[in-house]
């Protein structure tokens, strides 16, 4: 059975989390790597390699009784409500103190590394980061399986940086997977040991390199031989491709349905290739490719009827949410900007043409926050969000991108030189119209 | 907890405002907007039905709303502005200009609601209050307003002119905005209640619209017109520190309802053209990249998308005003993005549905005329983002001009 730790409830859990925090000089041990060391790192990244997770191996499958699932928040729909919880609040201000005091002032130096430091990876999951994705059932900290909250987290973590909040989500967002739809075994083998020290890492690999690519149409395919799985195929643009010890990749089962499969990254056929892109630089986006990887036999995730439809969803969110974030990230730096830079003799904030990009980028950043927030509201409560998921990811797609446009617009010429982070967060938020998979909320 | 559906309370109420707009406003839709400045007589029987809405507690009009203290109990509120809001949706999805003309729900009750005394509410409630502010020379910047108000014993004496005064026609009277010294700016305008039969009030004109044809928009005079000086809304101190708020006051709870108008249209087009398309072959996939599918069913999820936000936007800022927040910054954020999804998505949706858009068999033409005026009345795109820069960016109103 699982290990039973003590129910925490909201106080303590926050209690929790801010004393991991208080506990973290984390100014003293930033600002590693100088630029040059970094081009060096990111050089030698670019090329084929055998996995560099290769060499993790994981349990065999045991039976066990059952999976230990999340328990979902109390429902109370009666009223319209914009209040968070209180533990969703202390959880917020801890990661917004994650964001301000440890990815900002280290989003350039992993941009350039194409990686986060192994440091910084360890003090964010010490600070809960990861715990928070992992049932209380086996020894993680997540109370209750919030989407709500998921997406408070990703909001706020993308306003210290986008990159590196997807970069530490990867894993955490796995274990959600898991926690949510994974067996028993499956629990037992790749999520419990998330919870010891030296964790492994995991990616959730879904978008493929063609146009028009929809995760209802994947190319990557399983195929039944000699009674075993067999994967083929290719995956774009995997989060921490090179340092994960197992993929969740989703690829067209022996039926012919999206399914999704658990890939170790040292089983033989697998292999991994730098694939630098426009932005998210932090999260060593990867291409991953799969010559008939025989899979193990409890590789299969179950899935019942409507569950990849949800948890493509759920990705989307995610993505939303990140845009929401670095959206409020622009927002937030180019208000104080404004106020400052002087043209013509006053601040170009007196300026009605700046001042009304101004005004569009909070009106348009609350009304997607406010959309998403209700497809996560909705998700909580077992409801059918696909709808406004969509409409938050078509939002996402126009109106976030616009804001990044309109943060280095503002900042003029000195937004276009990496004098700012202005031009990191445009590059950043084109992703959120075509990722899919990755996180999860 | 976070909760952005609907609530169940308010369901009924937003059901009987659905069956208004269905059963009564849609089936005549036409007809007003062909005969201009007829009143539409189907509505007498509505103001009864609406003044049982609203002393039910919650109501779907425009009477009632008032920022909640919120200070006597800890609980989530969902009172009288979200209901307003949500009633107004169905009200004008059924059609904006018979919703403005429903008796007794005039903007003018609204600023009742936000500034008036107990004394006056007693004695005001009950009739069809316009709303006159805006003058020839005077439109957004209603700090320019040249009426006059002079203090004459027990009374006031008003001289000025008013133009688009909504329902100004058919209401029983006006709430006439005019200066009382006009040597201290916008802290001297005052609100009066202007009886219709008031000697010295002149109609002059009903005027020729875009749309919303069927909600009459009049011109009046004031010629030394006197009334008694307890029909001032709100004090008669002139508190140059306090500036404008009994005007920004009543726009805050108004504004909300003005986005709901907007909200509560474009649905009304976005439900149509999903049928027209649906029955050319085209349909909404929500599981899909929304880039993949046919070009039209594209742009109606962008208009869906942007719907949804104004929509959000604006429950945000009724719920804030029901639990005493005060909401100026949602209350514009709100307006701004439902005029102008309502605009950009009525036009949109003529365009997508080609000649049965265009034409008068159907009603999107009229919707994409009836929607302009909701990205103008009750301040413009440009006045609601000029209120949001300013409290973005921490900036006065001579700073930032």
């Amino acid at each position: 059975m699982s290990k039973k730790s003590p129910r925490v409830d909201s106080i303590g859990l926050g209690v929790r989390l801010l004393t991991r925090f208080a506990g973290h000089p984390l100014s003293h041990r930033l600002g590693l790597h100088g630029p040059a060391s970094a081009l060096i790192k990111s050089g030698s990244r670019v090329g084929f390699a055998a996995a560099s997770g290769a060499g993790r191996q994981f349990k065999a499958l045991r039976s066990l009784a059952s999976p230990s699932r999340g328990e979902r928040p109390a429902a109370n729909a009666e009223l319209f409500d914009l209040t968070p919880s209180d533990e969703q609040q202390m959880i917020v201000e801890t990661m917004e103190q994650v964001a301000a005091e440890l990815l900002r002032p280290n989003a350039e130096a992993a941009e350039a590394d194409c990686a986060p430091s192994a440091e910084l990876v360890a003090q964010a999951n010490e600070l809960g980061v990861l715990a928070m994705s992992i049932p209380e059932g086996l020894g993680g900290a997540m109370t209750e399986r919030s989407p709500v909250t998921g997406m408070l987290i990703a909001e706020a973590l993308a306003h210290g940086d986008m990159g590196l909040a997807v970069s530490l989500l990867a894993t955490p967002s796995v274990a959600l997977l898991l926690a949510d739809y994974g067996s028993a075994a499956q629990q037992d083998a790749f999520l419990a040991p998330m919870t010891e020290d030296d964790a492994p890492t995991a990616s959730f690999a879904v978008t493929e390199a063609r146009a028009l690519f929809s995760p209802y149409d994947l190319a990557t395919r399983v195929e039944s031989r000699d009674g075993s799985l067999v994967l083929s195929g290719e995956k774009a643009l995997v989060v921490n491709g090179a340092s994960s010890d197992f993929f969740v990749v989703a690829a067209r089962s022996p039926e012919g349905a999206p399914g999704l499969y658990i890939v170790e990254a040292a089983a033989e056929g697998v292999s991994v290739e730098a694939e630098p892109a426009m932005g998210l630089r932090a999260a060593g986006l990867s291409r991953l490719r799969f010559d008939k990887v025989r899979l193990r036999e409890d590789a299969a995730i179950a899935l019942g009827e409507g569950d990849f439809d949800r948890i493509i969803a759920a990705s989307r969110a995610a993505w939303c949410a990140l845009a929401v974030g670095t959206a409020t990230a622009v927002r937030d730096y180019v208000i104080p900007y404004a106020n400052e830079r002087k043209a013509f003799g006053e601040p170009i904030s007196h300026r009605q043409s700046v001042a009304f990009m101004i005004s569009n980028i909070g009106i348009e950043r609350d009304g997607l926050r406010l959309t998403l927030l209700r497809a996560a509201s909705r998700m909580e409560r077992g409801e059918d969000a696909l709808r406004e998921v969509q409409l938050a990811r078509t939002l996402a797609a126009r109106h976030a991108m616009q804001i990044g446009s309109d943060g280095v617009q503002i900042f003029g010429g000195h937004g276009f030189v990496k004098e700012y982070p202005v031009e990191r967060w445009y590059r950043d938020l084109r992703a959120t119209a075509l990722m899919e998979g990755a996180v999860l909320i | 907890m976070f909760n952005l559906e609907t609530p169940k309370r308010l369901k009924p109420l937003i059901h009987q405002a659905n069956q208004i707009g269905a059963e009564m406003f849609r089936p005549i839709s036409r007809k007003y907007d062909r005969l201009e400045h007829t009143a539409p007589v189907e509505l007498d029987m509505l103001a009864s039905l609406m003044d049982g809405m609203n002393s039910a507690g919650e109501g779907a009009g425009a009477g009632k709303l008032k920022q909640d203290s919120g200070a006597e109990d800890a609980g989530v509120r969902n009172g009288s502005n979200m209901a307003a809001v949500l009633g107004m949706i169905e009200l004008c999805w059924g059609d904006v200009g018979l919703a403005l003309s429903i008796p007794r729900q005039g903007l003018g009750n609204a600023a009742i609601a936000a500034v008036a005394n107990e004394e006056q509410l007693q004695r005001f409630g009950g009739r069809w209050v316009a709303m006159a502010i805006t003058e020839p020379s005077a439109g957004s910047d209603s700090a320019a307003i040249r009426a006059t108000a002079e203090r004459d014993g027990d009374d006031y004496v008003l001289n000025g002119e008013k133009i688009y005064v909504t329902a100004g026609e058919r209401a029983d009277a006006l709430v006439v905005w005019a200066s009382v010294d006009r040597s201290k700016g916008r802290a001297a305008i005052k609100a009066f209640l202007v009886e219709k039969d008031r000697a010295g009030l002149t109609l002059e004109r009903l005027e020729h619209k875009l749309g919303i044809r069927s909600s009459d928009t009049a011109a009046f005079r004031l010629e030394n017109c006197r009334v008694p000086a307890e029909n001032l809304l709100g004090s008669p101190e002139v508190d140059t520190g306090k500036g404008f708020a009994g005007v920004m006051q009543t726009f805050d709870n108004t504004r909300p309802i003005v986005a709901a108008m907007a909200i509560g249209l474009a649905r009304a087009a976005i439900e149509e053209t999903q049928r027209i398309l649906g029955e050319a072959g085209v349909d909404l996939d929500y599981r899909r990249p929304r880039t993949h599918g046919h070009a039209a069913a594209a742009k109606l999820m962008e208009c869906e998308a942007d719907w949804e936000a104004a929509k959000l936007l604006t429950l945000r800022a009724a719920w804030m005003a029901d639990n005493g927040q005060p909401n100026a910054l949602e209350a514009s954020m709100c307006k701004a993005k439902a005029g102008r999804t309502a605009v950009d998505m009525a036009l949109a949706c003529v365009e997508l549905c080609g000649a049965a858009g265009y034409g008068e068999t159907e009603l999107l033409e009229k919707w994409a005329r009836d929607a302009k005026i909701l990205d103008i009345f009750e301040g413009t795109q440009q006045i609601q983002l000029l209120i949001v820069a300013r409290r973005l960016l921490g900036k006065s109103s001579a700073e930032l001009k």
